[in-house]
């Protein structure tokens, strides 16, 4: 396995090799699936569309529908207008969506399609029927990353959409950042039991994880309303969970219809989740209900229970930024030494957080963004670690070096629990324990000689 | 298959073909109509097939399945040779989508190899190289691929921006190449060009053909050499066929490009004969190879078990030899002795189930005869990204209008060459044809299809859900895009590109795997776990919608 990979860094200007992070559209796509009747529309050859549909249907073993403006040559010499005219019209025939979101590619951005002149050109060519919407956003993949398009969709709600009637409603706006359909959930979860009032966008649970019915419904009953999208302009506060992913579109509210927002961590782990819940509580001017109370009180528990088995261990880590930043924290927080902390997205700002962040509990952890898998790998051959953690393609390297692997971030093509059961919140944070104490504890109930291996951990 | 099951062409559920295509199309916009209705047809008379209007254009907003050129090249063709360093020019994203997708499964052969598969390696261009140009970048990274892997051979491919930036990714590969002294060459596979992975598939074939094919003459010690084409050895039909084969005492030079190594492609024209099993995405190399080195070919197919036969005997009888014509009885009346009784008892349960299979630019076609081993009855089919050739046989090829969008993908020019054509081989075929021995062959998906059956090219996400709501198949084989789509409907869906990471499905062995796989997706119970007791025990009215016609 990787018998290419030596443990000798030679320093690379332009080779990426196995990335820690892949290409906008694909952010706007998931993003965009998260509003209810809205069909995602890559404006591109279809070859991209293909790829982000079937990696996201491999992530969420869901069905995920997605339009191509599937661009020839031809347009690629003379611009995609007529194709996403055509394209608009057969979608809001055959398919019948609420909305149409447009989001670019890395061809029609070097086009240079101007996407808001041609949507406004179908509107007067009568292409998009009353009452429907489109709306687009720009993700060209030569900048940031999957992360950045996600944010970028976001935003793009955000523009198009939001209104402000003048008057304030007593509502708070949730933008839950890129995570799972079951952990926008576990935060919907959180919001009810705190007692706030709220609009999430986007809102993927019970569109990505829709239940078996036994018919097929391509708009599941679930995602954000485009009245909600509205709406979000009339509440007196915004949550950005998430800053990579959450914050382009706070700002956006904040400066289109005044809404103030406060700028969150992702709610992994507890001092993450309890800021979570405490900006809630704060929102909503009530109080932390006893049985919440309860399940970060469980959380500490099992922290404490298993803090021997945590204590200094030695983890090396790939992912998001934001994912990383909430992570880490964590794993520090379990008195964990995060010795390399790996993303593929560009940022500077972001590795001198996490920078902070590891000193406690090691000051030389070796964090980069804009890095690679491969990197990542050869470091680990030089500084040896306990347990490694990060996306699918991580457990290759894991087998290389036989080490233990928890999976977490995107894309998990392996593993079904990740659509199941949420990373955030306290009863997350238990799940990411215990999913780590499983990845020790087998280790070693597989591999200690006879004598070492104990009944009881 | 047997009477009884053609006597309904469309199944026991549902309308006749024709009113099906009706209702499918009825929702389209008129010029969407027009264009979606010379992509379907009821194959109403299978020994003429009609014209269909196969590898057109995709109408923009329609949900298809098709991915682009890239894919087609580095993804499929190219992608699995192991121990050449693939490098994809380009942003993050389409290579990132390329790495392990494909269950183009391998081993390296030696201690010390690299199998490259495990990697993706792109440039991950920025924006600045968007401005500037990328040249410069892939140049770095050419070599800084080579100072850290020491690779044979390295290979390039451009993606839709690098195109209209206008980088020269031949250039850049020729000057690398001169300087490292191993063999680098480029793809210009950019998405946009041609309609499908069909057209990646066409410019993968070139350049094998032009940097690999014929750089290694060492002779091969065997009797009787071939070379299989066209199979990708996802989840290890390749090493089935090679079992198989080998027993027969068959020798593969080159399987292009499953399992494969760079060397044993450079090695490969030292075989007596080519064998073809995806006619669309490798027929290109097989009339090459024909016209520079005078090896002929002829279509196989490995996938079923009568299909099998058929292809082992057809090779036997190419050479002609007694010997070897009986042993290939030999193998298949031992592995028969393993598929039949499987085979027998699972065809109690499958008789005239029906299928349908939307896939690929061969699948589509070779699965139907599992299907028939099966008794089982395929009621709809059609292809991703295949040329009319592949529905209607190659006869249909001088009638064949080239469009914009396949001019566009290079022709080569090829000729005999001087001291490495050999003769002796056009003259065998010769002689072998005039006693009905049939080579460069192939009749097509539509004559093997029952008549009055469905035949769906680049079949829409509307069309999927239409034909199911009307006809609830038993069983679908497609890809993962639809996979969710069709599963939640209540029919069980079988990858034919991942074989839902199962396989190997080919040979007998293979046969076997896949006749347990329907089996059981065809036997399951789960679906029923689909309506709580609440629903069903007469307590609350009706609902009005049927429940699924197997439940
Ligand atoms: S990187 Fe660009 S061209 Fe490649 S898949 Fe992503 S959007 Fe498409
Ligand atoms: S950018 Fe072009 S080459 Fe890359 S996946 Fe998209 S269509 Fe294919």
């Amino acid at each position: 396995m990787l018998e290419g990979t030596t443990a000798e860094i030679r320093e690379r200007k332009a080779l990426r090799i196995n990335p820690a992070k892949t290409c906008q559209p694909i952010g706007a796509m998931y993003a965009a699936l998260g509003i209810n009747k809205c069909m995602p529309h890559s404006h591109g050859s279809q070859g991209c569309c293909a790829y982000h549909r079937s990696q996201l249907t491999r992530h969420h073993k869901d069905p995920v529908v997605a339009t191509t403006s599937s661009f020839t040559e031809g347009a690629s010499v003379f611009g995609g207008m007529a194709n996403l005219k055509t394209a608009l019209s057969n979608i809001f025939n055959i398919y019948e969506p609420d909305i149409v979101a447009v989001h670019t590619t890395c061809l029609s951005e070097v086009i240079g399609d101007d996407i808001p002149m041609i949507i406004k050109k179908s509107a007067e060519d009568g292409i998009i029927p009353e009452g429907k919407v489109v709306i687009h956003t720009n993700t060209p993949s030569f900048a940031g990353s999957h992360v950045t398009g996600f944010s970028n969709q976001c935003a793009a709600f955000v523009k198009y959409l939001a209104e402000s009637s003048g008057e304030t409603k007593n509502v708070l706006n949730i933008f839950p950042g890129w995570v799972e359909p079951a952990d926008m959930r576990e935060m919907k979860r959180l919001a009810e039991m705190v007692g706030v009032e709220y609009i999430m966008a986007p809102d993927t649970s019970d569109v990505l994880d829709s239940p078996h019915d036994g018919k097929y419904h391509m708009y599941p009953d679930g995602g954000t309303t485009v009245a909600q999208l509205k709406a979000m302009g009339d509440s007196f506060l915004t949550l950005a969970l998430g800053p990579l992913a959450s914050t382009a579109a706070a700002t956006e509210l904040e400066k289109k219809c005044k809404v103030p927002n406060k700028v969150l961590e992702l709610p992994i782990g507890v001092k993450a989740t309890d800021e979570f819940v405490n900006a809630l509580r704060l929102a909503g001017d009530t109080a932390v209900p006893a049985d919440l109370e309860k399940e970060r009180g469980r959380l500490v528990d099992m922290i404490s229970d298993m803090s021997q088995y945590l204590h200094n261990l030695k983890i090396a880590i790939f992912g998001d930024p934001d994912h990383l930043t909430s992570m880490v924290s964590f794993l520090v927080e379990m008195g964990a030494k995060p010795m390399i902390v790996i993303t593929g997205t560009p940022g500077k700002k972001w590795e001198a957080k996490m920078k902070e962040i590891c000193s406690e509990t090691n000051p030389e952890a070796e964090i980069l963004a804009f890095s690679d898998i491969h990197y990542m790998h050869q470091w680990i051959k030089n500084n040896p670690v306990d347990l490694i953690m990060g996306n699918t393609y991580g457990k290759y390297v894991a087998r290389t070096e036989k080490l233990p692997y928890v999976r977490f971030g995107f894309p998990i093509l392996d593993r079904v629990g990740h659509r199941a059961f949420p990373s955030v919140g306290y009863t997350g944070g238990m799940r990411i324990l215990e999913k780590i104490t499983d990845a020790l504890f087998d280790q070693r109930d597989r591999e200690d000689p006879d004598h070492e291996v104990e009944l009881v951990l | 298959m047997s009477d009884a099951i053609n006597k309904a062409p469309m199944g026991p559920h549902g309308p006749d073909a024709a009113t099906a295509r009706e209702e499918m199309l009825k929702i389209y916009p008129k010029k969407t109509q027009r264009k979606r209705g010379k992509q379907m047809l009821v194959n109403e008379d299978p020994a003429t097939p009609a014209e269909i209007g196969a590898n057109s254009r995709t109408v923009p907003g329609i949900i298809t399945q098709r991915g682009c050129s890239y894919a087609g090249c580095k993804g499929v063709v190219i992608g699995p040779i192991y121990d050449i360093l693939h490098i994809t020019h380009g942003p993050i994203g389409c290579g990132w989508y390329s790495w392990l997708s494909r269950r183009n499964i391998t081993k390296i052969r030696a201690e010390g190899e690299t199998n490259y598969l495990q990697y993706s390696m792109s440039t991950d261009m920025q924006e600045d190289h968007i401005v500037f140009g990328g040249e410069k970048q892939l140049a770095t990274a050419i070599q800084e691929a080579y100072d850290e892997f020491h690779p044979k051979a390295i290979s390039v491919y451009a993606t839709c921006p690098v195109g209209l930036i206008g980088d020269d990714i031949h250039t850049v590969c020729r000057t690398m190449k001169e300087k490292l002294g191993i063999n680098i060459f480029g793809f210009s596979c950019e998405g946009y060009k041609g309609v499908s992975q069909s057209a990646g598939h066409h410019i993968a074939n070139n350049g094998v053909f032009k940097h690999m094919i014929g750089l290694d003459d060492t002779p091969v010690e065997a009797k009787y050499k071939i070379n299989i084409l066209g199979e990708y050895n996802i989840g290890g039909d390749a090493w089935e066929i090679d079992r198989v084969l080998q027993l027969c005492g068959i020798h593969i030079i080159g399987t292009l490009s499953g399992g494969v190594s760079y060397g044993e492609i450079c090695n490969c024209h030292m075989a007596d004969l080519n064998v073809v099993m995806c006619h669309r995405s490798i027929n290109y190399m097989a009339e090459m190879m024909e016209e520079k080195f005078g090896i002929p070919w002829f279509k196989v197919n490995f996938i079923g078990i009568e299909g099998t036969k058929k292809s082992l005997r057809k090779i036997a009888q190419y050479f002609g030899d007694k010997e070897l014509i009986d042993r290939v009885e030999e193998v298949i009346a031992a592995e028969m002795a393993e598929v039949k009784p499987v085979l027998d008892d699972i065809r109690t349960r499958t008789f005239g189930k029906t299928a349908a299979l939307f896939v690929g630019g061969s699948r589509a076609h070779h699965y139907q005869d599992l299907f028939e081993d099966m008794d089982m009855q395929v009621i709809a089919a059609g292809y991703e990204f295949a040329h009319r050739d592949d529905y209607e046989g190659r006869d249909v090829l001088p009638h064949i209008k080239i469009d914009a969008d396949s001019r566009n993908i290079e022709e080569l020019e090829v000729t005999a060459d001087e001291t490495r054509f050999d003769a002796a081989k056009p003259e065998k075929k010769k002689a072998l044809e005039e006693s009905g021995f049939t080579f460069s062959d192939y009749e097509g998906m539509m004559r093997q299809m029952a008549k009055d059956t469905l035949v769906i090219d680049d079949i829409s996400h509307h069309e999927m859900e239409k034909l199911i709501e009307m006809y609830h198949p038993d069983v679908i084989g497609s890809g993962i895009k639809d996979k969710y789509v069709i599963e939640k409907m209540g029919v069980p869906c079988k990858q034919l590109h991942s074989y839902d990471y199962g396989g190997p499905y080919a040979g007998f062995k293979g046969a076997v795997n896949f006749f347990k796989d329907i089996d059981r997706m065809t036997s399951t119970k789960v679906w029923k776990l689909a309506r709580a007791p609440w629903h069903t025990d007469g307590s609350e009215p009706a609902e009005k919608e049927a429940t699924p016609a197997s439940a």
